[in-house]
């Protein structure tokens, strides 16, 4: 085969190229270079999600001596095994942040076991005392930014009533649900939210579907929780209603109907843990944070969002940021009417309960199953 | 509130509305690959065909401004994705089954390949006439907002079926589809005529997917389409080969799309992922019902592989 | 129109029997040297043709067919990527040829992965007294039977409704993928998998590891094992010959008295239980447990392995392996070339088309036909 004659040749000397650069080269080039491997569940400009952690990777590339690698779309099968030791052992990467959820048991927990000498950084916080010293997950606390996205949505409705595009009942979605109405009747204690799950990660039709039923509920304000938005926001926006985004800001989509949304701030993470490494620190294992700890930002305000819709929310924004509120107060009953929070407990940002979350709270229309 | 809400009625309204928004893709497939396998050949790269159609449309449209020539570039896309099956199939012993899933492959691949760039700008969508002007209700209007595709492919419907009763050419595909031998005797290249109907064929799913991507949902990304062209395929059969019924079964399957959002909005809940379902579900036992194994089924095109 | 059944008459005089007279090299084994020239010729054209198509997006081809060939086989890390993604690839594989014997065309082997996992992990979690290796075999046979059955719908849709196999096969995969999504979100979901629906773990125990001395998991051997059984039962077994002989011709194979139902329904059976056992695998030596996860798209890959293997089930082997290396390279191709992750996918397509547009060469090339 001709193929083979050309690719052997080439092979010769790129093969001394690599040689140096991948094998050799990466054990000497270590010291003055530290390489990071990215690996994403989707596509990394999806505007949700995975362009999140990408503006992650993005303020990482700006530092001096690091290189980071990306692939995107690995599953969440044996295939992210591969990938994470294909950056190892073919790219020399000491850091490797592998950015899905799914991907932590038992794929990350597999490798780390293999490879002690390597970082790695997932996303998630999964990480118990069980799982391997060299292995961490961080998550970050965006039912706060959630939080504030509600209060400006129920300053903004004329109808009282919220929408929510939401992919699967699990807890880190309802709680976000939970976390937006509890703002919203804050500003408005007869805001309702209605939600729609659409049973998974990614199906725009069915977004878009959801996003037309609900306003054809009456909602006029919308948020939502699947990995691309961008479905979400653009239908909602021609029909008319205001939309909260959530993942990365979106209001490049829809300028005029963009009030605020739920951000992940990776940017500002990433280069603090990067920081730590390569000042001989250990970055803790388990790290979570949310407003104050500049892990979840909020988006700037939209113009159609009124004066004193931003001054409550900026109050309360600063009060989370001094630790001085809770969002999960009690009394709080849940939508058939059982109390899931007594009077006088509060569960504070990092309680263990929130975590379990499976019930949706009054004022939201919609059920976990 | 008036005009806020209007309580369980928006469940029959949210499935007419759902059934003219999510039908369209179903309607331009199903009936592109009804005039494809009326020549006796099937297509099942149409999956493909949509997906390359919505990115090369949202491209289009936001390279020139123009969504109705982005509409353009997917039907000639679509074509020549056709051109390429028919080629191909034209070749002795190639199976079209084979060459339509490998074409499925390549078509999804070679628009997520060149989309990348096209998933973060927003191109300018196709319009929608308004034909709720007469109601006050808001969610009718909404409703009634309707694409001009939509209503040529409702157009395209019954010419086709007036078509291939009476005009030359759907004599012409009929025959070639009933028995190339036939169509050989009476001077005609099957071949060619094969081709021709592919290549219209992919076109109209090129169309279909430009409705993906510039109207409903109206962008473009990697999890468009899911599964709506091989769907179509299905419906084809479904359908019994009579661009007709591939309206009626396009409504019914976009209604069916919409009705477990609608449902969970008036808060009927569980099982959403059977709803999901449901359309497959519904297909498949219509199949079961309809089908017989003593015979062929009644309007399909006897050189069809895939009913003998 | 079905074209595969001339074609397999043809390999059935490749491997069996040779021309009487005068048997030159070329006419004694040219069909044989034709059934890896042509496919060989085709894999080349198909690269060369990505390679242009990559030039036009500004990276230099001998790049990639250097990293592609790094990625895939150029390292013992790198072998073990590509065996380790061809060992489901060849059973789902196995879904699509089996049933290709028959003339029919199933495309649903993802669904069966689906319901053999299902299956699998179901019996797994029932028997957590039992052990391990009998956990195992209870394993095997819940995902054969589980995959075999749901392949075999398809069978009996057609057998005895006349619906078509390919089109009811795929409906069946979304199906499968709605059941198994129910019931981890439903019943099966183990209440501490919060954020990750997914059923009870199958226990550390119960796993199937990996081969000794290697990363590759058991998974790989299975599948050799099923692609060479099947070999054997399609080409060296009269119930093969009988399969081989009714896809030729179903008329004259009832004619003969052969049983076409019976035939239908074993094949299907058989199919199925391959991809079932694909399912089986994933939860035993990958995830541990069922999930989302699963519907990684094996079977859908597995219909390009059969038909670029041509239906071959011994074929089917090393194209897997092909298909692997071709997956593996592609994070590589990310990572050093810049090139979207679709590249893959594009590549897969090309290495299709030329591969079946290319059957058309077969008795067709002059110096192999010797003078006849």
């Amino acid at each position: 085969m001709d193929f083979s004659r050309i690719s052997r040749r080439h092979l010769l000397q790129g093969g001394a190229a690599l040689a140096l650069g991948g094998t050799v080269g990466a054990r000497t080039a270590q010291a003055a270079e530290t390489t990071i491997g990215f690996i994403y569940v989707g596509s990394r400009d999806d505007y949700g999600y995975n362009q999140a952690h990408a503006q992650g990777a993005a303020a990482l590339k700006k530092l001096s001596g690091i290189k980071v690698i990306e692939e995107e779309k690995v599953p969440e099968t044996d295939a992210v095994e591969k990938t994470m030791e294909s950056m190892i052992n073919l790219d020399g990467s000491t850091l490797l942040f592998p950015t899905s959820f799914g991907y932590f048991n038992p794929h990350v927990v597999k490798v780390a076991t293999k490879y002690p000498r390597i970082r790695f950084e997932h996303c998630g916080g999964l990480w118990t005392d069980k799982d391997p010293k060299n292995a961490g997950s961080y998550f970050g606390y965006i039912d706060e930014a959630q939080f504030i996205s509600g209060i400006v949505a129920g300053y903004s409705t004329k109808s009282g009533k919220l929408g929510f595009v939401a992919a699967k009942p699990i807890p880190q979605v309802l709680r976000n649900i939970n976390a937006f109405t509890l703002g919203a009747k804050l500003a408005n204690p007869k805001a309702m939210t209605q939600v729609i799950f659409t049973g998974d990660w990614s199906m725009p039709v069915k977004e878009a579907e959801a996003t037309n039923s609900l306003i054809d509920q009456g909602v006029d304000v919308l948020t939502c929780h699947v990995d691309g938005p961008k479905t979400m926001v653009e239908n909602a926006a021609h029909r008319g209603a205001f939309v909260c985004g959530y993942h990365v800001n979106q209001s490049p989509l829809a300028p005029k109907a963009y009030l605020t949304g739920a951000e992940w701030n990776w940017e500002a993470l990433y280069p603090k843990f990067v920081k730590m490494v390569t000042s001989g620190e250990s970055i803790p294992n388990f790290y979570r944070g949310g407003l104050k700890e500049e892990i979840v930002k909020c988006s700037p305000y939209g113009g159609a969002v009124s004066a004193e819709a931003r001054k409550h929310a900026d109050d309360m924004k600063a009060k989370l940021v001094a630790g001085e509120y809770t969002i999960f107060k009690g009394p709080i009953l849940d939508n058939k009417g059982k109390t899931v929070i007594a009077s006088g407990v509060e569960r504070g940002q990092k309680d263990p309960e929130l975590e379990k979350m499976d019930y949706l709270i009054e004022g939201v229309l919609g059920a976990t199953s | 509130m008036a005009d806020a809400s209007i309580g369980l009625w928006t469940v029959p309204l949210a499935v007419l509305g759902g059934a003219i928004r999510v039908s369209t893709p179903f309607l331009f497939v199903s009936l592109g690959e009804c005039i494809t396998e009326r020549s006796g050949r099937i297509n099942l790269g149409l999956e493909g065909t949509l997906v390359m159609g919505a990115m090369s449309a949202y491209g289009i449209s936001y390279l020139t401004g123009s969504p109705w020539l982005g509409v353009l570039a997917a039907g000639v896309t679509g074509s020549l994705l056709g051109a390429l099956h028919a080629g191909i199939c034209s070749l002795p012993r190639v199976n079209d089954i084979a060459v339509g899933i490998a074409l499925m492959l390549f078509g999804i691949g070679l628009a997520f390949f060149l989309g990348k760039p096209l998933i973060e700008p927003t191109a300018p969508r196709l319009p929608a006439i308004d034909f709720g002007w007469w109601s006050d209700i808001p969610q009718v209007r909404a409703a009634l907002r309707i694409n001009v595709l939509f209503l040529i492919g409702v157009a395209i419907a019954p010419i086709l079926y007036w078509a291939f009763k009476t005009t030359r050419w759907g004599l012409l595909i009929r025959t070639a589809g009933e028995s190339s031998d036939a169509a050989r005797a009476m001077g005609h290249s099957v071949l060619l005529i094969r081709l021709r109907a592919t290549m219209v064929g992919g076109f109209l799913a090129g169309i279909g997917g430009s409705f993906l991507s510039l109207f409903y949902p109206g962008s473009w990304n990697e999890g468009l389409s899911s599964g709506q062209g091989i769907t179509a395929v299905a419906l084809v059969i479904f359908a019994r080969w009579d661009p007709l019924l591939c309206l009626w079964a396009s409504l019914a399957f976009g209604g069916a799309a919409a009705l477990g959002p609608a449902l969970q909005s008036v808060g009927v809940t569980s099982g959403y992922h059977l709803f999901n379902a449901a359309p497959y579900i519904l297909t498949l036992a219509i199949m079961i019902i309809t089908c017989s194994p003593k015979r062929t089924l009644t309007g399909a095109p006897a050189e069809l592989s895939i009913t003998r | 129109m079905t074209t595969d059944t001339a074609d397999s008459a043809e390999a059935i005089e490749a491997v069996g029997i040779a021309p009487a007279a005068d048997p030159g090299f070329l006419q004694r084994y040219g069909a044989t040297v034709e059934y890896v020239l042509i496919p060989g010729a085709a894999l080349v054209g198909a690269l060369a043709t990505f390679g242009v198509f990559v030039t036009l997006y500004g990276k230099n081809p001998l790049d990639l067919y250097f990293y592609m060939y790094q990625g895939a086989f150029g390292t013992w890390f790198s072998w073990q990527n590509t065996l380790t993604r061809a060992a489901p690839l060849i059973l789902t594989a196995l879904c699509t040829a089996l049933p290709a014997q028959l003339g029919m065309v199933i495309i649903g082997g993802e669904g069966a992965l689906l319901i053999g996992a299902l299956t699998a992990t179901s019996a797994a979690l029932a028997m957590q007294w039992a052990p391990p290796l009998v956990v195992q075999i209870a394993m095997v046979i819940a995902g054969v039977i589980g995959g075999g059955l749901w392949i075999t719908l398809s069978g009996a849709l057609r057998q005895y409704r006349g619906v078509n196999e390919t089109i009811s096969s795929l409906l069946l995969v979304y199906i499968a993928l709605a059941i198994l999504n129910h019931l981890v979100e439903g019943v099966m979901r183990d209440p501490a998998s919060l954020n990750k629906p997914s059923t009870r773990e199958i226990g550390a125990a119960n796993m199937i590891g990996t081969i000794p001395g290697t990363d590759v998991h058991w998974g790989l051997v299975f599948g050799l094992v099923a692609a060479i059984a099947s070999y054997i039962l399609i080409y060296h077994t009269t119930f093969g010959f009988a399969a081989r002989m009714a896809g030729g011709n179903i008329r004259a194979a009832k004619i003969v008295g052969l049983s076409v139902g019976k035939l239908i329904m074993t094949i299907c059976f058989l199919a199925g239980a391959c991809a079932g056992l694909a399912g089986m695998i994933e939860v035993a030596a990958v995830q541990g447990r069922t999930n989302a996860n699963l519907a990684a798209g094996y079977g859908f890959t597995g219909i390009l392995v059969a038909f670029l293997s041509r239906q071959n089930p011994l074929a089917v082997i090393p194209v897997a392996i092909l298909l692997g290396g071709i997956s593996a390279s592609g994070g590589l191709l990310q990572r050093r070339l810049g090139l979207p992750d679709a590249s893959v996918l594009v590549l897969q397509g090309i290495i299709f088309v030329f591969v079946l547009a290319s059957d058309a060469l077969y008795g067709r090339i002059g110096f192999l036909k010797g003078k006849s």
